[in-house]
């Protein structure tokens, strides 16, 4: 579904990321971990198309299509979805009206005609539902005094409003007690399936005892330094991330 | 000929059209000496340094329209506040049309300077309150006193609620060329009093239109008003707003001003506090593109303790438009305990838009609360960026951060019509469909 080919992007004049290579098949769930400053949320918006990172060398393959040169919106519309660590507040929208002019937007680039009311209304009722979101939660604005746990809860709740190909999960378990945690990743479980893929960035293994990964990744400096299972995430968990910059180190 | 030496030559024609041996008329024979010494005003003085009238002043303005225009209710139906109940005072070209109007004597007067100004009904609040508080050093003000003679009349007598909102409106038609008008609207509001009122200028051709307004209101003890301006008019229509407001002790007033059309905007407000416990509150949303030029002045003068003012003005300004907020806060010497606070954020959406922001607060008071603050700057291009990851085009997403910026200006407005019309005024303004209501 995705493959990265020797990822180079700059954020103002610095390199960050310095050559990543990734594939990444339908159905499946990688993450990605390092420590802070590794580049893990540049590679998270630079595959969502942020204008302010530059891809200076590589390219980013979306089902046979090169997607370095398409606007964030328009990787969108081809099924790209980013949940943000910090989501931008919108007072005097409300998540309802958010939601729709969303999924028209997309709709519309797809050309299609917008969603039927009835057939929206229904899609949030199942959707919130399944996040436990309440039916007042959606006429409130968006992000606009929400919890720390809310607007995560609600990023997920555009994932499967949005039914992206390609979910990229930036530090989605930072800010959340447990309870959120769970209902959280228990809504990305449920959306999984064998036609899309997710993608988790984290610091932190916890996430991981929730949402299962297929692939595990260590970003350092830029540069995947180890792929492996799951045990990869345990490892880091018990050791830290020491052993593998000495590795490097010598590898070096 | 200069448009200052058309409009004081016309003085005597306009003297055939009015009763010279009402009172008023002496006001308005001084008036036209002070305009002829004062003049327009200049970007040498102070309150007029980014604000230029000379674009506007060179048109050859009719100053008396030759014919009574006729406009059909469902053409402007549009500009109305059609979906609720309100009493109605309408001017074409500045003369009255009775048959768009809805003016009313029962337990209120909404209904026609002309008609007050020469009522002995009414001899006693045009002597009491007309010309009394608009200053005497602006040229403006003196020109539209010289040619008083309509505008709308408002008279709530005290410990009445005025059962709907009262709408002033004026259409120009563009059959003259070009046109200047110079409504006067006088606004007294009893004690334990309310009222709302919606004035809206509005030209229905490309034809140039000046109007010089001045309007004064005053709000008596515990009196309650909210004025709402819908500024949107044409690109060759320019408008200089002068509203003045006395307030007595424990009233309250607010005026919003939505300031998206015209091609120069001059927006005066001043407030005088003249009582204790007083709240003035003035708000605005101003979205700009071409070359707009709209330019708000206010001023609250807290003249006596324990008051408070708010001030909320935000501006968005595209292409080569120009805004200027000059926002004074005066707080005399025995205003103490005063709390007056203002705000003034603006975006520039363009490279060649311009604000000038200049907050000036000055205070002789010690035990005073007063706050100011002016923010200058651009969208958020993180938030630009979360939009377009949920598929949204940059053009739609600029809009809607646009009005996320702007929508906290309309939580006080208290007619949810006008709320909602602003909202579409909006939506058109961003020329946006979001595929739902703002």
């Amino acid at each position: 579904m995705l493959k990265i080919k020797n990822l180079h992007a700059s954020v103002e004049g610095k390199e960050i990321l310095k050559g990543i290579n990734l594939e990444i098949n339908a159905g499946e769930v990688h993450a990605i971990m390092g420590p802070n400053g590794s580049g893990k949320s540049t590679l998270a918006s630079v595959i969502a198309g942020k204008e302010e990172y530059e891809q200076t060398k590589g390219e980013i393959i979306l089902e046979d299509e090169e997607i370095s040169e398409l606007e964030a919106d328009e990787r969108a519309h081809k099924g790209v979805f980013m949940s943000f660590q910090y989501p931008v507040e919108i007072p005097g929208v409300s998540v309802t009206n958010f939601m729709k002019t969303a999924i028209n937007e997309t709709r519309k680039a797809q050309g299609l005609e917008d969603m039927p009311a009835k057939e929206m209304l229904k899609k949030i009722r199942e959707k919130s539902e399944l996040l436990e979101i309440d039916r007042k939660f959606l006429s409130r604005s968006l992000n606009e005094g929400f919890s720390g746990g809310e607007k995560k809860r609600n990023e997920i709740f555009q994932m499967a409003m949005l039914e992206p190909k390609l979910s990229i999960l930036d530090e989605t378990d930072s800010g959340l007690d447990i309870d959120a945690l769970r209902i959280v990743s228990n809504g990305v479980n449920k959306l999984r399936s064998k036609d899309n893929a997710v993608v988790v960035i984290t610091h932190y293994q916890r996430l991981l005892d929730y949402i299962v990964p297929d692939h595990v990744h260590v970003l350092l400096d830029g540069r995947i330094v180890r792929s492996g299972g799951k045990e990869l995430a345990h490892k880091l968990e018990e050791q830290g991330y020491d052993w593998i910059k000495e590795e490097v180190k010598v590898e070096g | 000929m200069e448009l200052k030496d058309k409009l004081i030559s016309s003085f005597f024609a306009f003297e055939e059209q009015v009763d010279v041996n009402n009172d008023v008329h002496q006001l308005r024979t001084k008036a036209i000496k002070d305009f002829e010494t004062i003049g327009f005003p200049r970007k040498k003085e102070e309150d007029w340094k980014y604000t230029s009238l000379n674009s506007i002043l060179k048109e050859d303005y009719s100053l008396f329209p030759k014919k009574e225009s006729a406009i059909d209710y469902n053409d402007v139906k549009k500009y109305f506040i059609h979906d609720i109940d309100t009493y109605c005072i309408v001017f074409i070209d500045g003369i009255y049309s009775s048959q768009l109007s809805n003016t009313t004597h029962d337990k209120i007067d909404a209904c026609l300077m002309s008609s007050a100004l020469h009522s002995p009904k009414y001899k006693a609040i045009i002597d009491n309150y007309f010309d009394k508080i608009t200053p005497k050093d602006s040229g403006l003000n003196a020109l539209n006193t010289a040619f008083s003679k309509e505008g709308a009349f408002i008279n709530i007598p005290k410990n009445t609620m005025a059962d709907r909102p009262i709408q002033i409106l004026n259409f120009s038609t563009g059959s003259e060329a070009a046109l200047m008008v110079q409504p006067r609207n006088l606004i007294v509001v009893g004690e334990n009093s309310h009222v709302q009122i919606i004035e809206r200028h509005q030209s229905l051709t490309e034809n140039p239109v000046l109007t010089n307004s001045v309007t004064e209101i005053y709000a008596e003890k515990r009196a309650q008003l909210d004025y709402y301006k819908i500024q949107n008019d044409k690109g060759s229509a320019s408008l200089i707003d002068s509203t003045y407001v006395e307030q007595k002790q424990e009233s309250f007033c607010s005026v919003h001003t939505f300031s998206f059309g015209g091609k120069l905007v001059r927006n005066n407000l001043q407030f005088f506090q003249r009582g204790e416990r007083i709240d003035s509150t003035m708000k605005g949303i101003t979205i700009t593109e071409g070359k707009q030029h709209i330019d708000h002045n206010t001023l609250v003068h807290h003249i006596e303790p324990n008051c408070e003012s708010h001030q909320d003005y935000k501006g968005i300004y595209g292409d080569k438009s120009t805004g200027v907020f000059n926002g004074k806060v005066l707080v005399e010497k025995e205003a103490q305990k005063t709390n007056a606070f203002q705000s003034n954020n603006n975006i520039l959406v363009s490279d060649k838009a311009t604000i000038n922001s200049k907050p000036q607060l000055e205070i002789f008071a010690d035990d005073v609360k007063c706050s100011h603050g002016c923010t200058i700057g651009q969208l958020d291009e993180e938030a630009m960026f979360y939009l377009k990851t949920r598929g949204i085009p940059a053009k739609e997403a600029r809009a809607l951060l646009m009005y996320a910026f702007a929508n906290n200006v309309l939580d006080s407005v208290k007619i949810p019509e006008i709320k909602q019309r602003i909202n579409k005024l909006i939506a058109n303004k961003l020329n946006v469909n979001l595929g739902f209501d703002l």
